[in-house]
């Protein structure tokens, strides 16, 4: 049985600005994408990018429940998640351009694209390298006394890591507020995961380790936010980690080499017809929540900060060698400022 | 300054207990490193005095250990990560060499990882092939960590001290045959930075540059050549990367001549970036004999107790060594 095969009717919204922001959040991801490719494609963009065209409904659906204090970790195709914690869309744009004026001053790249002000610690080039790392926040977290929580963002493809196994059995014995969230797009890079592991469901994993698993609609923002809203519930409450497999489907190739020699045409037309963006636009227009005309408005002002973007990005300056040197080791003064204030 | 002796061992463990008592960000993570008491005995009764919140047993994982330390540091802690055997830090590259050294780098300066990693190295145990390896060479290669090795009891203590106060990731490498051997040590570690050598003895004849428990062989195999009218100047980095290399430039300027000990396998090790290091500076101009090196054979090391000892520098062959490039040339 093919992933997808059996999905839930998408789930109902009823709040209209919560409707208008889920709106926005997800066309802001695929339209910075869309940018993104036809910078690259006019050769403006250099190196490789993981495009998450097709994914949307996971990190706007995950982002929900989160709130100041929560970290997040993310994956080699980070930009979705972001941009839904609240990143400003120009200094992402000038990073992947890798201008002096973007997130990672263009150290970074797509790749490593991080903004740590909303608690995002980055995404990670090595697959499964974020989860010890968010598992490690979450111990942070509980031995500060917060009741903060992490999300960790992994792939399907990680979890054949021993990272993947290590997080999830640390996190699980010491009850730590971990939400792994497996953005599953059922490819680790060619291999289709349901070929690798032999389980029904990636969520069946869970009960190995001690803790809940849900495998929901990854392409139904609701449901998404559902699940992992309730996976937060119970990290809050001190309960410990849980496992959600949000099941979701990538319609550009792996990155820039991609073939898609591993799948077929069909099935990527099937998939496009699943839509996360156009489902919940249809979703909230049948309810009568939003307007076409409401949502062609979302959609406009979302296409004008694009292009905003591509100019704030477009104008910032090459960085230099010797601030690149600089910028190896933090200076000894690095937390002078946190540390006086405490 | 009031000394008192006291074991490599017990300086390790009593500076972690300095950094818990006076920085409440401070926690130790490890395999054993609980009731245990560590591999080793490093650890004894700090899980006694300090709670199984901040010395913390954790499952056999080290790549998952060092990740949740790196991930701790990001967010406001001070971890610090005991990897058993400095051997199985292989099994934690990806988070040593790919997340910890870098992340500082790759998000542009916007965090950093305050991270110690404390491992112990070396041969002379009879632990054999997979626990016994010198492995500096492999951290010191990487842009973002910093490379501490302790080489006596004091040392151990200040140098960890100063690298629970460094933004950066710092790996700590300690040595086996070193943890029972007793210092005498000051009431209070003395403050220093990392990237700080020291002379440990004077001389005038010859350099001889090592790292951890070869130092103690020099400062040994000095003794022994100041008998045959040799005086050697023992230096011991402490810190190899960063190095202090204004203070080896400066004495090889001095005698001429230099030895350099590691008890690495040679090839490829540390000392040739020293080597290379003064054969390319102003001292070039100053050296009356070759820069020369002693290492680990080529071979992974041995069970057998006799080829072992052969198989890492002994204070013997320093002597020889140095007798021969103070005579010979």
């Amino acid at each position: 049985m093919r992933y997808g095969a059996n999905l839930s009717p998408m789930t109902v919204v009823s709040d209209k600005e919560q409707a208008k922001g889920v709106l926005r959040d997800m066309w802001r991801i695929r339209l910075f994408e869309e940018a993104v490719e036809d910078l690259y494609g006019r050769g403006m963009m250099h190196g490789t990018m993981h495009l998450s065209i097709g994914q949307e409904a996971v990190p706007v659906g995950a982002n929900r429940h989160l709130v100041d204090g929560d970290v997040i970790t993310c994956t080699h195709r980070g930009h979705g998640h972001t941009i839904a914690r609240g990143a400003d869309l120009g200094r992402m744009m000038a990073e992947l351009l890798g201008r002096e004026n973007g997130y990672c001053k263009g150290r970074g790249g797509s790749m490593h694209i991080a903004d740590v002000a909303t608690g995002n610690l980055g995404a990670n080039g090595i697959v499964a390298g974020g989860l010890p790392i968010a598992a490690g926040a979450g111990l942070s977290q509980k031995l500060r006394g917060t009741d903060n929580v992490t999300v960790c963002v992994h792939g399907d493809g990680a979890v054949g890591e021993g990272a993947w196994h290590e997080a999830m059995t640390l996190a699980s014995m010491w009850d730590l507020p971990v939400v792994f969230l497996c953005e599953n797009n059922q490819y680790g890079m060619s291999l289709p995961s349901l070929a690798a592991y032999k389980v029904e469901k990636l969520s069946d994993k869970a009960a190995g380790y001690g803790m809940p698993g849900e495998t929901v609609d990854g392409n139904d923002v609701e449901a998404v936010a559902d699940a992992v809203g309730r996976a937060v519930e119970r990290a809050r409450a001190g309960q410990g980690p849980s496992f959600v497999d949000a099941v979701t489907y990538r319609w550009r190739g792996h990155s820039k080499s991609d073939k898609n020699l591993y799948r077929s045409k069909q099935e990527i037309a099937e998939w496009r017809e699943k839509d996360p963006i156009q489902r919940y636009a249809a979703g909230v227009l049948d309810a009568g929540l939003l307007t076409q005309d409401e949502i062609d408005t979302i959609q406009a002002d979302v296409r004008q900060e694009i292009r905003d973007a591509v100019v704030f990005g477009t104008k910032g300056e090459e960085p230099t060698v010797e601030a690149m040197l600089a910028g190896v080791y933090a200076p000894d003064d690095f937390y002078a400022a946190e540390e006086a204030q405490a | 300054m009031t000394m008192r002796t006291m074991t490599y061992a017990e300086a390790i463990r009593e500076a972690m207990a300095v950094a818990m008592e006076t920085d409440e960000r401070v926690f130790l993570m490890g395999e054993d490193v609980g009731i245990y008491g560590g591999a080793f005995g490093v650890e004894n009764d700090l899980y006694e005095r300090f709670g199984t919140e901040r010395v913390r047993d954790t499952t056999i994982s080290e790549l998952g250990i060092v990740g949740m330390g790196v991930g701790a540091a990001l967010t406001g802690m001070r971890p610090i990560v005991e990897i058993q055997f400095s051997d199985f830090s292989a099994q934690a590259m990806d988070q040593i060499v790919n997340q910890a050294a870098k992340i500082y780098f790759m998000v542009g300066g916007q965090a950093s990882v305050p991270l110690v990693i404390r491992a112990p190295g070396g041969s002379g145990t009879g632990a054999a092939a997979q626990h016994s390896q010198s492995l500096e060479a492999w951290f010191a290669h990487i842009p973002g960590l910093k490379v501490v090795m302790p080489s006596n009891a004091t040392d151990a203590g200040s140098l960890l001290l100063a690298a629970l106060k460094d933004p950066n990731p710092v790996i700590v490498l300690e040595h086996k045959l070193l943890y029972k051997q007793s210092f005498q040590v000051p009431e209070v570690f003395p403050e220093v930075r990392l990237g700080e050598g020291h002379i440990e003895r004077e001389g005038t004849d010859l350099t001889i540059v090592a790292t951890s428990v070869e130092v103690q062989r020099a400062i040994e195999a000095a003794q022994h050549l100041a008998q045959e009218g040799i005086s050697a100047e023992v230096i011991d980095p402490r810190t190899i990367r960063p190095l202090d290399t204004e203070l080896i430039l400066s004495s090889v300027e001095k005698t001429g001549r230099v030895l350099l000990v590691q008890e690495a396998v040679k090839f490829g090790g540390f000392m040739a970036e020293v080597s290379a290091t003064i054969t390319e500076s102003r001292a070039f101009g100053s050296l009356q004999a070759p820069v020369r090196r002693l290492g680990g054979l080529d071979t992974p090391i041995p069970y057998n107790p006799r080829l072992e000892k052969a198989s890492v520098p002994q204070v013997d062959d320093i002597v020889r060594e140095a007798t021969a490039l103070v005579r010979e040339w």
